[in-house]
């Protein structure tokens, strides 16, 4: 701890341009090697880390997918044993949803929301390095178990009675539901970091009616995050109980109630489909605006379509449980709300649509990604409306159709935008242009693939096949079909493994973007590629929403920042008037001490509850080194 | 791109106060998300009670003595939060390093009283899904207290070093305020719960 404490001292008008960037560089600098690495809190570079590290999780997903396909390529093959099975699939799901989809979608928003707000950091910078480890943590945790043969085999959903003290002896559940814990933590946290960046730290002039869309999609998705989460960690934490310290929460032999579980469960499970979708909503909407070379259609009715559709979210997780023998009364409600959220979706697409008609669509690769996804998206959307409705979902609950609907939706509706969104801001995340030819290649094998791995499943469910299932005898009628959808995903996988070596090839040789390369109209593109580690040398000053389309090639900013105290502006939440200079905390080793006590904790807790005692110490110490003052000028005010 | 300076922020605050704080909006980001967490496990509560022929199953209700002498320590607290409050908002080094003393006093308090409010509740957590959920409504509420006492000592050191004469401070100190404010608050419906539901 330092003696004096320091003051920031130095304006930014003091400073001409050179010597205001080499001031605000030494301010805002993560140091060179692992101690900086360690304790970084740029915005940037765990935006980064935490999209790369999703990714890897995709593909280790994506080689499990791959291996369930090789088991039933044909029937009674013995690839797979069933209890390996049963540990694939259930990690295949979990891994996808809790350490791909999720936190990729909540990383593209770390890295771009503060950039596209015009602000220097995040909000709570220190609480986003810990939300990246304790996400590392889960994800070890998970894939560690399951490389020791202690990976959960309960579905990604964890079902009781299956999951509980009864039917899963061992760990292998609680390793599920402690890797819930952290992975919702994480994904938590980084909701409030964004619901407060986006109220309180953008530009000067960014009203609520000039927010970029996909901004507003984060901001909608977060407040979904933090009213779903809850949840599941209830879910979750009641299980653990259940299982370590002999709670009946789940046992009805002493008033405790299966569905119980599915209540908890889904209330967190549906809207969590939508904390996947809206981000991608977002990011298609701000795509295709850019390459049809307009405004977009709608914006209104864009962003009420969003708030329409977070609200809904909630309003949906019994449609899950259709068959489950709840009362008609509750199943038509839930029947109707399912088919009420096709309204707003639909808006969106009208919208979109309106879009492209009337604007001067550019074919790039990040376009075609975005058709590819409102293509496969609206068939997923009709096999939706199916689903919703009770009769026709007694039928096909637990077959392959389902699995067909909910791939359409979450790779056509998620993952396609996802790859545009990688495609167009890659320039902006690592200075360089991805190629275009491996990009419409990607493209193709991955649309393509897709189509004849998923589609044919619709009919493997309408002939009986049940999901889950390791085998089949070779006198059903289902073999076929099952070699032609394990075929087909090689072509999916070829289309992937094109993307990740484009991906590779890129960051270290692809042409050099420059701050704008595809003409965008928002603020991160009003900064170099990849932007400093101060974002902006001033802070930008927004008189609509496309700012760099309605004044192109100058840029309206304020002055009067410190340039020695990392510093950002606070802003009216409607508005966006500015209210005060707030400092922004500098890199610190304590978030990583803190994820450290906090995950021997987590762990610890799935043999012991006396972890949660004897745990918690370690913890308060470190949150309390994490926000002891150091003497900083941050710290003064 | 061309800079052109429109706007001069060189006479704003160095810290944004009250509702221009992040802090201050963090904290009620966290609310949120423990309100609905509280709001959920009293949902499983009414849930578990719906299901059940009687309730609470196979127990007593609690006894009312321990959780109603507890409801009145909190709601009294609140008097001296509101005061602290109101002291950081003038910047009162005095009295806010007082007023911290107290409500420490105030989170130590309930802690004890709380212990005798487990063995009051006439059920064990593992005897049927009653006791489980009236002890993890209590527990959870427990936590609740505990952080935000930690949070409050933490806090109330912080006010006697030499960082404590800063705006960034009684920020923080008006944040754990409301934070304590939001404990007594959840404790409410818990308390209606846990004592009164069972006595239908």
């Amino acid at each position: 701890m330092t003696e004096t404490i320091a003051r920031a001292e130095t304006l930014d008008t003091e400073l001409d341009g050179t010597r205001l960037a080499t001031a605000l560089a030494q301010t805002w600098k993560t140091e060179r090697g692992l101690w900086g690495a360690l304790t970084t809190v740029d915005h940037k570079i765990i935006g980064r880390r935490y999209i790369v590290t999703a990714f890897v999780f995709l593909v280790l997903g994506g080689v499990l997918a791959l291996l369930m396909r090789l088991q039933l390529a044909q029937p009674e093959a013995r690839v797979l044993g069933p209890d390996r099975f049963n540990q694939v699939f259930t990690m295949h799901g979990a891994n996808m949803m809790f350490l791909f989809a999720v936190p990729v979608m909540e990383a593209m928003g770390v890295y771009l929301v503060p950039l596209m707000v015009g602000t220097r950091n995040i909000a709570f910078p220190r609480l986003n390095a810990f939300s990246y480890w304790i996400f590392l943590a889960g994800g070890l945790l998970l894939w560690i178990a399951f490389a020791l043969d202690m990976g959960p085999d309960v579905g990604w959903f964890a079902y009781v009675p299956l999951s509980g003290p009864q039917y899963a002896p061992g760990k292998r559940a609680d390793i599920w539901a402690q890797m819930i814990t952290f992975t919702e933590l994480a994904a938590l946290a980084v909701a409030v970091e964004i619901v407060v960046t986006v109220f309180k730290q953008r530009a000067p002039g960014m009203s609520l009616d000039r927010i970029p869309l996909f901004v507003w999609s984060m901001l909608v998705t977060s407040f979904v995050v933090i009213m779903a989460m809850p949840a599941i960690m209830v879910a979750s934490t009641s299980l653990i109980l259940d299982r370590l310290v002999g709670t009946h929460f789940f046992n009805p032999a002493e008033g405790g109630d299966v569905l119980l579980w599915q209540h908890l469960f889904w209330f967190f499970g549906h809207p969590e489909v939508y904390i996947i979708f809206l981000p991608a909503v977002g990011m298609v909407s701000t795509l295709i605006a850019t390459f049809a070379r307009r405004p977009i259609f709608g914006y209104l009715a864009l962003v009420m379509a969003l708030i329409a559709t977070g609200i809904l979210a909630f309003g949906l997780w019994v449609h899950h449980m259709f068959v489950t023998g709840l009362p008609r009364l509750g199943e038509s409600f839930f029947t109707a709300s399912s088919m009420a959220i096709a309204i707003p979706a639909g808006i969106q697409i009208f919208c979109w649509i309106a879009t492209l008609w009337d604007g001067r669509p550019v074919f790039k690769t990040p376009l075609l990604f975005v058709i590819g996804f409102i293509v496969t998206f609206v068939i997923g959307g009709l096999t939706g409306v199916m689903v919703a409705s009770v009769p026709f979902d007694t039928q096909v609950h637990d077959t392959y159709f389902v699995v067909a609907h909910f791939h359409y939706v979450l790779i056509g509706g998620a993952v396609f935008p996802l790859l545009g969104a990688v495609y167009y801001w890659f320039p902006k995340f690592t200075g360089r242009m991805m190629s275009e030819r491996r990009g419409k290649w990607a493209f193709w094998l991955i649309f393509i693939g897709f189509h004849l791995t998923f589609f044919p499943m619709h009919i493997l469910g309408l002939e009986g096949m049940p999901r889950r299932i390791y085998t089949y005898q070779p006198d059903l009628p289902w073999h076929g079909l099952n070699l032609f959808v394990s075929a087909s995903a090689l072509i999916l996988a070829a289309g992937f493994l094109i993307f990740f070596i484009d991906a590779i090839i890129s960051a270290r040789s692809g042409n050099p973007a420059g701050d704008n390369p595809w003409d965008a109209p928002t603020l991160e593109w009003a900064t170099s590629s990849p932007p400093p580690a101060y974002n902006f040398a001033h802070i930008p000053v927004v008189g609509s929403a496309y700012p760099l389309w309605d004044q192109p090639g100058s840029l309206n900013v304020a002055s009067g920042l410190h340039s020695d105290r990392r510093e950002i502006v606070i802003t009216t939440i409607t508005i966006a008037e500015p209210q005060a200079r707030e400092s922004s905390p500098q890199n610190s080793i304590w978030p990583l001490l803190t994820a450290i006590t906090t995950t021997i904790m987590l762990i610890w807790s799935i043999f012991s509850p006396w972890a949660v005692v004897w745990g918690s110490i370690p913890v308060a110490i470190t949150l309390i080194g994490w926000f002891w003052p150091s003497g900083t000028p941050e710290d003064e005010a | 791109m061309r800079e052109r300076v429109v706007l001069d922020l060189s006479k704003l605050p160095l810290h944004g106060l009250g509702s221009a704080s992040v802090t201050w909006w963090g904290t009620l980001g966290f609310m949120l998300i423990e309100g609905t967490g509280f709001a959920l496990v009293i949902a499983v509560y009414l849930y578990l009670m719906s299901l059940a022929p009687i309730w609470p199953l196979n127990a007593p209700p609690p006894a009312l003595l321990p959780g109603t002498l507890l409801t009145v320590i909190l709601l009294i607290s609140v008097i001296p939060n509101v005061l602290i409050s109101r002291w950081a908002r003038q910047q009162d080094l005095r009295k806010v390093q007082i007023g911290m003393v107290v409500m420490s006093v105030f989170g130590i308090v309930p802690l004890i009283v709380r212990a005798f409010e487990f063995p009051a509740l006439n059920v064990k957590w593992d005897t049927n899904a009653y006791g489980s959920i009236v002890w993890t409504l209590l527990g959870l509420h427990t936590t609740h207290i505990l952080t935000d006492l930690v949070d409050t000592l933490v806090l109330a050191a912080l006010m006697f070093s030499r960082h404590a004469d800063n705006p960034r401070r009684f920020g923080d100190v008006e944040d754990n305020a409301m934070y304590w404010n939001f404990v007594v608050a959840t404790w409410l419906p818990i308390y209606g719960c846990i004592y009164w539901l069972a006595r239908l």
